[in-house]
Parts: structure tokens; sequence; C-alpha cells
């Protein structure tokens, strides 16, 4: 006979044992990573650029010569410190991410592809109108859009996220006013607001004030009426508002706006709950940026960028920043910058940004509004709301839903802590969802309800993924009753335990430093 | 629809589990006057991915893309290589499809990240430390000027008139309702800056005084003066730095004195687009740091004791300081500063000395071509990769001329300045890693042909 | 030396035309951990109950408010490094700021440990 010569057999061990800690770190496919800065140094570089002619330098004589400390790796060595890095990161592209008022929804793959065409990618803002027709029509399709969609009267295209489209709003009131000759000092805001709303009032020189809620969720009419008069300038509305409801009094918040002197902002960040099935302008709404990465699915990146056009009534859209496009007699698109104003555009408030806008987030918008058409984001707002509803009410009896009974809920549903075991809190729930694979809802917000837990799923989830994900949190939420103790050290099966956030604001540490290397090595 | 998951068959069992009848009852909160019976007339249904590509392709076509024509243009976008390393690690869905980094247990990627992301911009500008990034340079300038005004206690800045014309623009939209004074002026010319002015107008009610470095026309002077002066007076210095490519061969502002130094960071690893998303840089000292603008992340500790990172000192925010939050900024610009850490990480101090050296050297021949043309004429005694040329014919239908011969040429002044008559001559001509002898020589024949 | 609290949670001790202001006990334990505070400079006017410093946990910020009217002398320099103390020592080395007073009957509609404690304990 013949022997196994090289002695494989397949075993398959002992299935008990306590893993033993690794000499790396690592565990398995989970990689630990050092920063580019214990591993990369200064005379490693991962490009090759040619030798510079031999020229008389004429930089003024403001040569740098100390190092600058910029430590380089090779490009096998980037490719793979980014990628494991990369690997620490909870994804939409890896599951649900359910964060009420941020609309993780699928961004499609189609967007980036045509934002990368060189048509749109290499084109330089400043190069001249006559070279740069395609991009422009572009820019002017998508204000179509926007302007359809909302039934509004214009569109700035500027703003480069949604809280400067809120600033965007909010200068065109104050331009509207100074053009009356008003000095209205005062802006309303819920109590729910987001937290960029006062903000940006208070940032364009406004005092703030806030209206109260009522017990079921929605802005107490009789309230704000009570507070309007000649110091109010107008008050900013989330419609759909944070606590996932339609606002029924809007119109009436409108028309009592209105007759006091004042202008009603709308925070569209909720927009995408009601694409299709409601039309801001007929709901007397003046001003109402739209999140192009929320409602139309532009990727959120980790942080940004976002892209915030603003949809005007005819009231302020005289008063909107430079510039815009205009489509001319001739079939020409011209960008209407400073000098063409004064003729075109003679009462904008100016300029807020350098150059067009977010053209890189107006392609993918684009892409996606052409894809779904008008029929298909009818649907969008349709199977958001349902997914949202479905959610509540297959929650409400393991979480205290504060607003259950208000009516049914829009693309978001509210849970708030009451009814936790002694000790349990809202962070607990969510820390525990982080090692079920999903990623936690929008915690702490809106500030009207303690504890608050806003669940988003958005009409990208198929009802297998929210059967999974229902299941999930009440299995957490039923341990949070009962006091489960493993709860309060979750997540354990993330790449990292809790983290000491105190520690890091007491003394903060935001650059990495030499120092510590040597530290460490004591 | 390609992207929506759910059948007719799970919308029936949904609504069943929820108890409505239809669709419509969970829009009953909608008053019926807005209700909308159905999708919006006049707008088109959904197309195919083939049919939407082929849309966009179309209007692609349209434009005329730097890569494809011998390309000069710069004045606040430049054009140099980005490593095909960028493009696809920023693509990854971990990066692109995440969110803010709230969860920091999932998120360290991104949070590791931005970490080193600070690092590389404070250590590029010289400055103590550096923010998560802002919108793009414009705005960060004005967060800047805002920030001046709360440290300082004072509302009144002195703008170089070497400041971009838009930022400029921008500051004026802020101060016109901030009530902030802004002192500014047009820029002339000539081989100097401002300088000048600027020390005379610093005085113990300014709030910083606003240089950009090299300014507008390309020019580079010494900052060190203009901040002990304003140092002296309580003020502080905001340096404005629109080509970062130029700190691997200049001095970094924070070395002259500079308080605060923000930049546009699109010319390391994000594209043209046409002019956005880009990335808006932000470092000062570290005494500053809690009267800083945006997202800041910083190193802790699990509660294992590993390292790791987080957001924090959020309470300057508007989500927890609301009204009285530093600035009202949310998102920042999370993918383009990736894009900008991993073409910086790629390049290392290596790599970004020799770019820079090569992007002076390029520029210092084209300078010396272009002002070989009849009826051109530098104006700078000291560049970087950027200069202005004086035209014998105004600038704005010359660069016209220019595209016609498939050159994209630089950019007027007139443009950018519209109400400067004196201006009108001038041509910023940007040339980088990305400019051939070729593209040189194409650039001074058309020239020649169009100053004739 | 008497000790007086405000229905705000800050307590005042006064010494004469000079007092000693900082935040109670309770209050601490709502904000949980401290990592900054902002104390106002000598020589700043105080408002009675009008903002005079800023306590931060890592998720809130909180103003504090002047439980009598007045000129500060000093904000306490060791909670620029240490804000925890504020947490360990609320009502001793945690004070926030001295000040003098502009007018000690405004003292008058204060409370005192007892009135505070049950305060507190209908909270």
């Amino acid at each position: 006979m013949t022997i196994n010569q090289s002695g494989w057999r397949p075993e398959m061990g002992a299935s008990n044992d306590e893993p033993a800690a690794t000499y790396t770190g690592n565990r398995a496919l989970m990689l630990e990573e050092a920063l580019i800065f214990e591993i990369g140094d200064t005379t490693t570089t991962g490009v090759d650029i040619a030798s510079a002619p031999k020229v008389a330098a004429r930089l003024g004589g403001l040569e740098r010569h100390p190092a600058l400390g910029l430590p380089g790796l090779s490009e096998p060595e980037t490719v793979r410190h980014y990628t494991r890095l990369s690997r620490q990161n909870y994804a939409i592209d890896l599951g649900l991410f359910p964060l009420g008022s941020c609309t993780m929804k699928h961004n499609p793959r189609l967007n980036e592809k045509v934002a990368r065409m060189a048509g749109f990618a290499d084109v330089h803002p400043l190069q001249p109108q006559e070279t740069v027709q395609g991009a422009l029509a572009v820019i002017q399709e998508l204000a179509v859009w926007l302007i359809e969609l909302t039934g509004m009267y214009g569109v700035a295209m500027a703003p480069k996220a949604g809280a400067h489209g809120e600033l965007c709003g909010i200068l065109c009131i104050k331009a509207a006013l100074e053009a009356r000759g008003e000095d209205r000092p005062v802006i309303l805001v819920p109590e729910s607001a987001h937290g960029t709303n006062p903000a940006t009032a208070a940032f364009a020189g406004f005092r703030v004030e806030n209206i109260p809620a009522t017990a079921e969720g929605r802005v107490d009419l009789a309230a704000l009426k009570a507070r309007l008069g000649p110091d109010v300038a107008g008050v900013m509305i989330t419609n759909p508002n944070t606590c996932g409801l339609f606002e029924r009094d809007m119109k009436a918040i409108s028309d009592a706006v209105h007759a006091a002197g004042g202008y009603v902002y709308c925070d569209g960040a909720n927009f995408n709950a009601i694409v299709g099935r409601v039309r801001p302008g007929d709901l007397g709404i003046d001003a109402m940026h739209i999140n192009l990465h929320k409602t139309f699915s532009t990727p959120h990146g980790g942080g940004g960028p976002g892209s915030g056009p603003v949809v005007l009534s005819e009231a302020l859209a005289p008063y909107g920043p430079i510039p815009f496009v205009s489509l001319m007699k001739d079939g020409t698109y011209k960008l209407v910058e400073e000098e063409s104003a004064a003729d075109l555009h003679p009462q904008t408030f100016g300029r807020m940004a350098a150059f067009h806008g977010q053209m890189g987030m107006f392609t993918r918008a684009l892409s996606y509004i052409l894809s779904h058409g008008a029929d298909g984001l009818r649907q969008v707002a349709e199977d958001a709301v349902l997914n949202a509803n479905y959610i509540l009410r297959s929650l409400e009896d393991v979480l205290e839903a504060p607003f259950a009974a208000s009516g049914p809920c829009m693309h978001e549903a509210l849970f708030s802590d009451d009814g936790l075991a002694e000790g349990f809190s809202t962070l607990d729930i969510a820390k525990g969802l982080i090692d079920e694979g999903f990623h936690p809802m929008t915690v702490y917000f809106p500030l009207v309800v303690h504890g608050a837990m806003l669940v988003e799923p958005t009409e990208t989830e198929s009802k297998a993924t929210l059967d999974q994900f229902i299941g999930a949190l009440r299995s957490v939420a039923r341990r949070a009753r009962q006091g489960d103790a493993a709860l309060k050290s979750a997540p354990h099966f993330a790449p990292r335990h809790r983290l000491d956030e105190t520690l890091a604001a007491r003394k903060p540490v935001l650059v990495w430093k030499e120092a510590e290397l040597a530290q460490a090595a004591e | 629809m390609r992207y929506l998951p759910l059948t007719d068959t799970d919308r029936q069992a949904m609504l069943a589990t929820i108890g409505a009848n239809s669709i419509d009852d969970l829009f009953v909160d909608v008053p019926a006057e807005a209700r909308l019976p159905g999708p919006i007339a006049g707008l088109p249904s959904h197309a195919s991915e083939m049919a939407v590509e082929r849309h966009f392709s179309a209007l692609a076509r349209k434009n005329m893309a730097a890569s494809h024509h011998p390309f000069f243009l710069g004045a606040g976008a430049y054009k140099h290589h980005v490593p095909a390393t960028v493009d696809h690690i920023i693509q990854r869905g971990e990066f692109l499809t995440a969110y803010t980094p709230y969860q920091p247990e999932i998120a360290q990627g991104t949070l590791q990240m931005l970490f080193e992301f600070q690092t590389q911009v404070a250590r590029l500008f010289g400055c103590d430390v550096a923010n998560a990034s802002m919108y793009d340079g414009s705005t960060a300038c004005w967060e800047a000027i805002s920030m001046a005004g709360r440290v300082t206690k004072r509302k009144k800045a002195v703008l170089s008139s070497g400041l971009h014309p838009h930022y400029v623009s921008v500051a004026k939209t802020m101060a016109h309702f901030t009530g902030d004074v802004l002192d500014t002026a047009l820029p002339s010319m000539s081989a100097a800056t401002d300088a000048d002015r600027l020390l005379a107008a610093i005085d113990d009610a300014t709030s910083c005084v606003v240089v950009q470095y090299p300014d507008i026309l390309g020019r580079i002077a010494d900052l060190s003066e203009i901040a002990a002066k304003a140092h002296a007076h309580g003020a502080l210095l905001i340096a404005v730095v629109t080509e970062p490519v130029a700190l691997g061969a200049i001095r970094a502002p924070g070395e002259m004195g500079a308080d605060i130094v923000v930049g546009e960071g699109q010319s390391i690893g994000v594209g043209l687009q046409f002019g956005g998303p880009y990335v808006g840089l932000f470092a000062c000292k570290e005494k500053f740091v809690r009267q800083m603008p945006g997202r800041l992340c910083g190193e802790t500790v699990d509660a294992t004791g590993k390292r790791g990172f987080v957001l924090t000192l959020s309470t300057r925010e508007q989500h927890i300081r609301r009204e009285k939050a530093t600035s009202n900024i949310c998102t920042n610009a999370g993918l383009c500063a990736l894009a900008f850490s991993i073409h910086m990480t790629l390049l290392g101090e290596k790599g970004l000395r020799d770019l820079a050296a090569l992007n002076h050297a390029n520029a210092v021949r084209a300078a010396e071509r272009l002002s070989a043309v009849p009826g051109a004429e530098l104006v700078n005694d000291s560049f970087f990769n950027e200069f202005t040329l004086k035209l014998s014919k105004p600038a704005r239908p010359v660069v016209h001329a220019l595209a016609e011969q498939g050159v994209l040429g630089g950019v007027s002044l007139g443009r950018l300045f519209p109400d400067a008559p004196n201006l009108e001559h001038g041509l910023v001509v940007a040339v980088t890693e990305i400019v051939t002898e070729d593209d040189i020589e194409a650039l001074a024949a058309a020239l020649k042909e169009a100053l004739a | 030396m008497t000790r007086y609290f405000t229905d705000e949670h800050e307590w005042i001790d006064v010494d004469g035309s000079t007092a000693t202001v900082g935040i109670t006990d309770y209050a601490q334990g709502q904000l949980g951990d401290i990592v900054f505070v902002e104390t106002p400079e000598a020589g700043k006017k105080l408002t009675k109950g009008g903002d005079a410093a800023v306590v931060e946990s890592v998720k809130a910020a909180s103003d504090v408010y002047a439980p009598v009217s007045g000129t500060v002398t000093e904000g306490n320099p060791a909670l620029a490094d240490d804000p925890a103390l504020v947490n360990s020592d609320p009502e001793g080395e945690g004070w926030f700021f001295k000040l003098t007073l502009d007018d000690p009957s405004q003292l008058d509609g204060l409370m005192d440990a007892d009135a505070y404690k049950a305060f507190v304990a209908g909270l």
C-alpha cells in the first residue's frame, strides 16, 4: 500500500477552545491597522514623478526647508492600508442603516459612473461657457426637476450641503425683508428641529425663539400664532417633522405666518417621504432645501460631500444667490455671474460659495431621478412610508412609541427609552444592535422625546431585511427591559468595544505626534 | 423599478400587518387638497440604466474635457494627475456608503482616516491642529473670519486684494447680514502685493487680516511682517491657500505666524468636477481649538484599552449647541477628505516635494516662453505654478479665441473682476505637472495669433 | 459664611460682599462626566439670572446662571486642567468663579441647604 506521505488529515479540532490572544492583535479577517505615521516614512513614495527640469527658482526666497513630517507609503501598502481601514466601517452596502432623518438608502452605481464621465468630472469651473454647455445643461435639467417635484417657482443650486441650503433660504428671507425696509430680528423654530435650524438662523444674525410641540408631536399652531408679530421674520419647520409625522396644519401655519408678514422656511431633510405625493409649493412654503444625499441617493461618503439646492417661492426667488444657469432664447445655457447679475438677477443677495455648486452631486442626483422617473419617485415615497409604518407597528409592543396614536408615521418611526430596566438606556439598545450586525438608529434625537430612537428604513430595504431587523431589535429591546447585564458591555463583536469619549474630550488629541511613539516604547 | 425591492405581495402583507387598507391610508395626514392623485404630469417615467447612461454620454460630449486639450486654468481649482488608486479606494462601499461616524465602534475606518487627514493638513499648513474638513475653500475662509471674530470679540476684517474674488464675495455676502465690517480692495497688476495697505489698515479694532498665499495673481510674499503687526494689535492672521501643492515648495503659513490657515484641498486627490464637490481645509493654533467650526476627530481608548478614535469636542457643534454653535455646518466633505488623504499618503513628503518642484519648473519654463510672445508680458516676480500675463488686448476675448483653437489657455482677470477695467488685460495661467512642452508651444502659438 | 442655592442648581457662598459660585452635587450627577468648563473672566459684570459660565459633558453643554448680580473677581483656574473636579468635589474644589455682590438683598429669594434638599427631592 501507499502511505499518506504528506501527513495531511483534516481535523475539526475542539469547538470550545478559549481563543488565545494573537501575536499581531489581528483576529483573522478583523485586521488591526497602524497609522500612516507609524508605518510610513518621509522618503517613501507611491508615485513616480518625472524629475523637474533645471530652472532658476522664482519662489521669492521662500523655499520650504524644514521637514514637513508627511509620511509616504508605496502603492501596494497604500491600497492595503485603506482597504484594511475600510473593513472597520459599517456601510449601506453591508446592510440596513436605519439612521432616522439621515436617509441612508442604496446608492446606485450608475450614478458613480456618469459622474465620472470626463465631460463632467474633468471640466474646470472657469472654462469659457461655450466649452461647458453639456455641464450647464445637466444643472438646468436637474433644476427643472426639482422645481416640478416641489411645485415651487425657482431653485438655487449653489448650496454645498443641507445646512448651507438652510443658510441660503434664511439669507433670501433676510434680503427680502431688507428690500421691504423691515427689520425683523426673530426666527421661530420648533423644539423638535434639527440643530442646524437654530444654528443657521443665528449664523445669519437672527435671534432664535423656540415654539412648543403639542402632545401628539406636531407644531403647536395656537402657540405659534400667538407669537407671530412684526418682529418675526419667519419660521423654520421640518415637514414631515423629526417625530416622523406630517404637519397636518402646514398650510394653516403658512397662511398665519404670511398674514403676519413673515416667511416660511421648510427643512426638506425628509422630502423623501413625500416626493411625488405632495408638493411643498402647495402648502405655502417659501423656501426649502433638498439634501440630494438623502432624497436623491447621492452617497454620504462617511460625512459628505452633500449638496443642498433650495427651492424658492415667487416672493423669495429674486433674492437667490449667484451664480445660476439660465436657458437663453438662442438655446444656449448661460451662467449668470457677478457681471451679468445686474441685468438678469439684480436683487440677488450675492455669492455663497466659489464656483457653481456641487456638480458631482448634480450628475448623480439627476441619474437617480431619471432612473426613477415621475412614477418611480412616487413609489419611492410610498415604499419608504410603508417600510417605516411596518417597523412602527411591528415593534410598538416591545418599545414605547410615544406618538403611535398620532396617526401613521411617514418615513421614520420614533421610540423612547420608557420601560427599559433600571440602569438601561437607549445607548445600550444601540450598542446591542451593533452586535446583531445592524447600524443603530438615530439616538437621542429629536430632543423632545427622552432617550429617543428614530428608525428610518428607507424604500430600498426588502421585507426580508426588515423582518430580520425587527427580530433583532425585538430581541435587544427585550434584553434591555429584562436588564441583561451583557448588554451593558455591548458591542462585543465589533472592531472596538465602547470608546472613552470623556477622555477624548477632556484631553483632546487631534493630531498624531512623534512623542506618542516614544511613550509607547517605554 | 430596479432600486425598489418590495413586491406587490410584500406590500399587501405589510399593509395587513399595519392594519391599513391601502397606501393612501398612510398619507391620511396630508390635507386632501395637497394630495397628488398620481405621478406629476409632464415629467418622464422611469428609464433603464442604458437609457440614462446614453443621455449623460450625449451631454458629456458637449463639454471640452481638460485632459483632451492643452490646459492652463487655475484660479482656485487645479488640474493635477490623480493616481488611479485614489478613485479605486474612495469607491469602496465601506467608505462611499458610510455615514458620519456617530457609532465609533463600527466606524473606525472613517475615524482613523480623519485623524490621519487632520494630521496631514496640520503639518502641511504648519499648524497645531486641523479639523475634519469644510465644504470648500471659500466657505472655510468665511468660517475663519467668523472664528476670528469670536476669538477677538471684534468685527473688522482686513482682506488682501490678492484674495480670490469669489472668496471675497462670499465674505461680503455673509458680512452684510452679520454686521461684520470688511476692508477690501481690488488688486493691481503689479509684481508687488498689497502688504503695505494691509499693514496700514491694521488697528486695535481689527479682528483679522486675510491673505491668500500664493495670491490670485500667483504672487508669493512673506507673511511674517503682517503676522507681527496683527499680533501687536491683538488681531489674528488668516492665511488662505488655494493651491496646497505649493506648500511642498514654499514655507508654510503657520511657520510665518498665521493663526488660522484655511485652504481649498481640491488640488490633491479631488478632480476638477466643474467646481464641486471640493474639500475645505481648516487648521489653527491649538489654543483656538474650542472656537473651531466643523467636525473634529480625536484619539482615545476603548473599554479594553485599545487605541481608537471618536468625533470629539462636539459641544461646539449645531446638534448640541444649536443657536450657540460655532457654525451651522453639519456635513463636511468626508469622501473628498479621504481622496486628499490617500493622494497625500501616496505622495509622502518626497513625492510632494518632487511634484511641487516639477510644477514650479514647468511654470518657470512656460512663463519664459509665453512672455516672449509679442504682446504678452509677465507681471510676477515670484510665483509657484501660476502667474499673470498682461496682454496687449483684453484677455476675455483672447480666452475664447484660444478655446476655438482647442487650447484652454487660462482665466481672464476680466471674468474674475468684471468691475475692474484696469485688470481686463490680465490672464492668469496655471502650469502643473500635466502640461507638456508641446502644450506650452500650442498655447504660445495660439496666443501669438490671438494677439496679432 | 452662608451658603445659598438656586432652583437652577447653582450654589453661592457669601462672605461679606464677596461670594463663590459653583454647581451642586445634584447637578453634576445629572450632567455626567464633565469635560470642560468655561469660566468668566475677572472684571466681567454679571446680571442675576444671566449667563455666567458654561459646563460641558461629552454630549451636552449647559449654561450656568449668575445667582446674583456682581463683578467677577476670579474664575477657578484649576478647572482648565482638571474639569473632573466638578464631578469629584462640586461644592468645594470644583467652584466656578468668585464675585463681588452688587446688591446683597438679591440673596433673599434663594434657598438654604434644607430648602434645596427638599426642592431636589421633589424633582
